[in-house]
């Protein structure tokens, strides 16, 4: 029998999800055993066209990774939408828009303006901005265009299961490998559309070792300003940590080696938007009842967008700053 | 067309909707702007609720609770009182107009303090203007969103 084929894909990506695919290590093998690869461009040469010539629905699980800024992007995830039985989206770029989503605080134009024209490391004499076409004596050469507001996957296809985190931990992975393994060995029913794999329904703060009492800030700061005492919650000492507006996953990994948690897992189940879920938290952890005490408190939260969003812009309520 | 702001108004049961309750009562005046929503306690007021009415196509979002130190839950309006500026720092961040927001403490009896609160706010939601958020929703058609297909044709 034909094995089962396997696309990995980057979309708007660092590389960082392919990395944690090879991390899962010797199951790595399980992998190329069980599967015929049959696209991964991080790891092997393929050429979309390649992909193109496929018969649709003959990729039995597209891994995509990488969230959709470009008209490249939006492409390739509705060719691989199309030869796909399942698609997942594959860590938070794809699932939430992640970091290159915070490029939505922004216009396009700003962007490019400040990293082509603007930015102090820059040698561009002949300010030069990257255009979508250009004309050179062979003839007219293309990038492709890049949008204004960056996207989840889901936004623009149709989407099977959502794998969150940046990166998705291996252990994570690797669990699910295992179970698409077991479920295609055995022909056992595949989870509901919709469902979120490698990860579990509490927040990243019922994962945490780390020991809570009664919450009173009267100050934020940053984790650099403190030696953060080691057993006790985070938010407590004052340090904004993403534990309660963030799905469990990761074994609270951050937090126990010390650093806040920043919200890659995304939202947990039952909450809509991570920022809003945030912004409960601390108004809880605040110590005032003084409007004037409040908004000086506040005012020490640096960034909150940032912050509150720097995994799920994208993913939010409002998906965009209005700029 | 004359713009008629949307207002969502959110009022906390036993306080607030009794005081726009007896605004309704005694026949006092006031814009029909706003759709209010009953909740028990200003401190339910989750501020997914206003990013979510605001994405909805609300122009402003009133929140009315008990005065401090009269919530019926002892501590929800202290909750509420802490979150709002957060959610308006957001807001500002975000690109949107922080006065879009709107805190009010308002009792049982006053009902005329409902009315005019209820008037200023719309009052100030009609200067602002219409809230249009741009690019929502995906619009596969012009995938790459207004500002640069308007910078393209330009250039
Ligand atoms: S989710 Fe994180 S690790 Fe994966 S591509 Fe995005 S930024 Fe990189
Ligand atoms: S807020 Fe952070 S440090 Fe505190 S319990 Fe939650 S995850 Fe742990
Ligand atoms: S602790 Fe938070 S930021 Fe760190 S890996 Fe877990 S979910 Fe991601
Ligand atoms: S019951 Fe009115 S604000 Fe809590």
């Amino acid at each position: 029998m034909a094995k089962p084929k396997l696309a990995i894909y980057w979309a708007a990506a660092c590389g960082g999800c392919d990395i944690a695919i090879l991390d899962i290590e010797a199951k790595i093998l399980d992998v190329a055993d069980f599967f015929d690869v049959v696209f991964w461009p991080c790891a092997m040469d393929f050429k979309y066209a390649d992909v193109e010539a496929m018969e649709d629905k003959s990729i039995t699980l597209t891994l995509f990774n990488g969230a959709i800024r470009s008209d490249e992007n939006f492409h390739i995830a509705k060719l691989l939408r199309q030869k796909s039985v399942v698609l997942c989206a594959f860590g938070s770029c794809a699932a939430d828009g992640g970091i290159p989503s915070l490029a939505n605080l922004f216009t396009l134009d700003s962007i490019l303006d400040y990293v082509y024209l603007q930015a102090p490391s820059l040698d561009n004499p002949g300010k030069t901005i990257p255009q979508p076409t250009t004309k050179v004596p062979e003839g007219e050469i293309t990038i492709p265009r890049l949008w204004n507001t960056v996207r989840t996957l889901e936004q623009v296809v149709d989407v099977d299961y959502l794998i969150p985190g940046c990166p998705p931990q291996s252990d994570q992975i690797a669990a699910v490998v295992d179970a698409v393994i077991d479920i295609l060995k055995n022909g056992k029913p595949l989870p509901p559309k919709g469902t979120v794999l490698g990860a579990t329904e509490k927040s990243c703060c019922d994962e945490c070792p780390r020991e809570r009492n009664i919450k009173k800030i009267t100050k934020f700061i940053r984790p650099y300003e403190i030696i953060a005492e080691p057993n006790l919650c985070l938010m407590e000492q004052g340090i904004v940590c993403l534990g309660p507006a963030t799905r469990s996953g990761c074994g609270a990994k951050c937090v126990k080696a010390g650093m806040p948690c920043r919200g890659c897992y995304g939202k947990p189940i039952n909450v809509r938007d991570q920022g809003a879920k945030m912004i409960s938290a601390l108004a809880s952890v605040i110590d005032s009842t003084d409007p004037e005490e409040i908004d000086k408190i506040i005012a020490t939260v640096a960034d909150p967008v940032g912050t509150f969003y720097r995994f799920t812009l994208a993913d939010s309520f409002l998906r965009r700053a209005q700029v | 067309m004359s713009f008629e702001p949307k207002i969502l108004g959110i009022l906390c049961n036993w306080c607030s909707y009794t005081g726009a309750d007896l605004a309704g009562t005694a026949r006092m005046k006031y814009p029909a702007n706003m759709r209010s929503v009953r909740v028990m306690c200003s401190g339910r007021v989750d501020p997914g609720f206003i990013l979510n009415a605001l994405r909805s196509g609300a122009d402003g979002v009133l929140i009315c609770g008990c005065h401090p130190g009269d919530c019926h839950y002892v501590e929800g309006n202290y909750k509420c009182m802490r979150r709002i500026p957060l959610t308006k720092k957001l807001l500002a961040d975000m690109g949107i107009d922080p006065r879009r927001l709107r805190l009010e403490w308002v009792s049982a009896s006053e009902g005329a303090r409902f009315q005019s609160v209820v008037t200023g706010f719309t009052e100030e939601i009609r200067t602002l203007g219409p809230l249009e958020l741009r690019e929502l929703n995906f619009d596969a058609e012009h995938p790459a969103g207004t500002a640069q297909e308007i910078s393209a044709a330009a250039s």
